[in-house]
């Protein structure tokens, strides 16, 4: 077992999701990056490198588990097989977060390794809620679940988003993890107004913040679509809805995803310095949450 | 927002509840009609914006198995391996979600392929990265010491059984496997010859080697596989070549760090 006792919760610092790639240079020059988070479904092999570099991680930073994989949004029931590794990979690793999508992956015994959207009604706030309870029972603590990213809507859907979120907190004692960059996103895709969404969400329930980058397409109107592609910088619009919503929230810890044409580290740290100078220049106004 | 979107869906009958058997059949196939009840911001029917997830699914899928089968892919062609990317992950979707295994059934699905005879290797190229891959996520285990061997009366080291590291892999072909591999992933490796290669996969600590055997050791490590005795394993090599000498594939498995256990009779 490893001594991560220190590491209670994250840093309201800058993180990166880490790739294997940065190792050295993780482990030599981290500055001005604070903590990491990690794939869960990447370190679900037996043995070798992949977690004997996690190991090593997480002897020297607070680490954050991100699972892609457990389909908490899907109608069946929790991959059984699946919280078990989970469970295990919690256990031994014992990271200061842990987090989840409000998103399915999995129908009818099949992966679809992305995250696919669901409508908000009553019938999914009840499954997914038990869905929430049956993961917090089983890896002994609470989760952080995130906002998708949309690309269409349910017309069935009767609850907003941030709403929908809020309540599933209330229900489950779950905490909430934002990404500022989804909100971007959809509020394009789906014509909202991104600071609107952030007004309405749950802020205090936040335990950490996201940013990516992502692609510009459009439909076939012509409209703008954008994707959450991980493959490039954070763009100035999603950097200054970072500050909207830090002045608002206080600082949380901030985590730069760049999971797609990977760069070198020097690319990725100045993005972490950049979520490092948002944070240091947060108005000297903001109410910190206790 | 949303009870506005949901009032119109409603009036031009869109609010249809999306079940998920629907959505991935859409998903899996662009010729499906995209469900009913997925809308765009004016609740109008989503049509190109579902693309976006058939798109992510595909795409994704397909990166997963370059990643995996790279030399495959070289050996194919970007364009081509893509095509077959495609075929494969809608026949086999992945059933669970650690992608670092993703693609057991590919070398069977390669060999189905009435297209590809003319390169009758594929396949087993493809179960050589498979192999290599599950060396690579294998559990750890501590390698005996040569010493440990040395220390035994013949007698009793004939008599014992030995346990293999979870990495170690082992591979027949009849196809000369390794050295296509080889040439495809070391600029300065020859030229494949047209013989047929045994192939032995062991991890010193954290990067599988593959290397080739003659058929008489490939023997011998397959009844240590399966459990027999050093001295019966003997026997099942001696079979195949009647000077057999275990020196070679013992050096093999002991620099390897392949031997983890050895287990004495009685």
């Amino acid at each position: 077992m490893l001594d991560t006792a220190a590491f209670k919760s994250l840093p309201n610092a800058p993180g990166v999701g880490y790739k294997a790639q940065h190792f050295a240079q993780i482990m030599e020059h981290p500055d001005p990056v604070q903590w990491l988070e990690v794939h869960a479904e990447n370190y679900m092999g037996d043995g070798g490198r992949p977690l004997a570099q996690l190991r090593h991680l997480a002897e020297r930073f607070a680490m954050s588990v991100h699972g892609v994989g457990l389909s908490i949004g899907g109608e069946g029931p929790l991959d059984l097989e699946h919280l078990a590794r989970l469970k295990h990979l919690v256990s031994w690793l014992n990271p200061a977060s842990f987090s989840e999508h409000l998103a399915w992956s999995t129908h009818d015994s099949h992966f679809y390794n992305d995250l696919l959207p669901l409508p908000y009604t009553k019938a999914t706030l009840g499954r997914i809620s038990d869905h929430i309870d049956q993961l917090q029972e089983a890896i002994g603590r609470p989760i952080l679940l995130e906002n998708p990213s949309s690309y269409l809507a349910f017309a069935e859907s009767t609850w907003s988003e941030p709403e929908f979120l809020a309540e599933i907190s209330n229900r489950t004692g779950c905490g909430l993890l934002l990404d500022v960059n989804n909100v971007f996103v959809s509020a394009t895709n789906l014509d909202f107004s991104p600071q609107g969404y952030i007004d309405a969400f749950a802020l205090e329930k936040v335990g950490e913040i996201h940013l990516g980058g992502h692609d510009e397409d459009q439909d076939e109107q012509g409209r703008p679509l954008l994707i959450d592609s991980h493959g490039h910088e954070v763009v100035d619009p999603v950097w200054a809805l970072l500050d909207y919503t830090l002045e608002r929230s206080g600082p949380k810890p901030v985590l730069i995803e760049w999971d797609n044409d990977v760069p070198e580290w020097p690319v990725l740290a100045a993005e972490a310095e950049r979520a490092a100078f948002a944070l240091d220049n947060l108005p000297q106004t903001v109410a910190v949450p206790a | 927002m949303t009870q506005s979107l949901l009032e119109k869906a409603q009036d031009d009958g869109l609010a249809t509840h999306v079940v998920q058997a629907d959505f991935t059949r859409a998903l899996m196939d662009a010729g499906q009609q995209v469900p009913a009840g997925l809308v765009d911001q004016n609740g109008v029917a989503a049509g190109r914006r579902f693309d976006v997830y058939r798109n992510n699914v595909a795409v994704s899928l397909t990166e997963a198995m370059h990643s995996a089968f790279p030399v495959v892919a070289k050996l194919l062609g970007k364009e081509n391996m893509d095509g077959l990317a495609g075929l494969f992950l809608r026949a086999h979707p992945p059933t669970t979600p650690l992608m670092m295994f993703y693609g057991a059934e590919f070398p069977a699905f390669l060999k189905g392929i009435a297209q590809l005879n003319h390169l009758g290797y594929l396949g087993d190229v493809a179960r050589l990265e498979l192999a290599l891959r599950h060396a690579y996520h294998a559990a750890d285990a501590t390698p005996i010491a040569a010493e440990a061997l040395g220390a035994l009366p013949t007698d009793a080291l004939l008599a014992a059984t030995v346990t293999l590291a979870p990495a170690v892999q082992l591979l027949r072909s009849s196809w000369p496997v390794h050295a296509i591999w080889r040439f495809n992933t070391d600029d300065g490796a020859a030229k494949p010859l047209g013989e047929a290669q045994a192939v032995l996969i062991t991890r010193p600590e954290f990067d599988p080697i593959p290397q080739v055997l003659s058929p008489a050791e490939a023997e011998w490590i397959q009844a240590l596989i399966e459990g027999l005795s050093i001295g019966e394993a003997l026997e099942r090599a001696g079979a195949i070549e009647a000077d057999f000498d275990l020196g070679n594939p013992l050096t093999l498995l002991l620099q390897g760090g392949a031997l983890t256990g050895l287990n004495q009779k009685g």
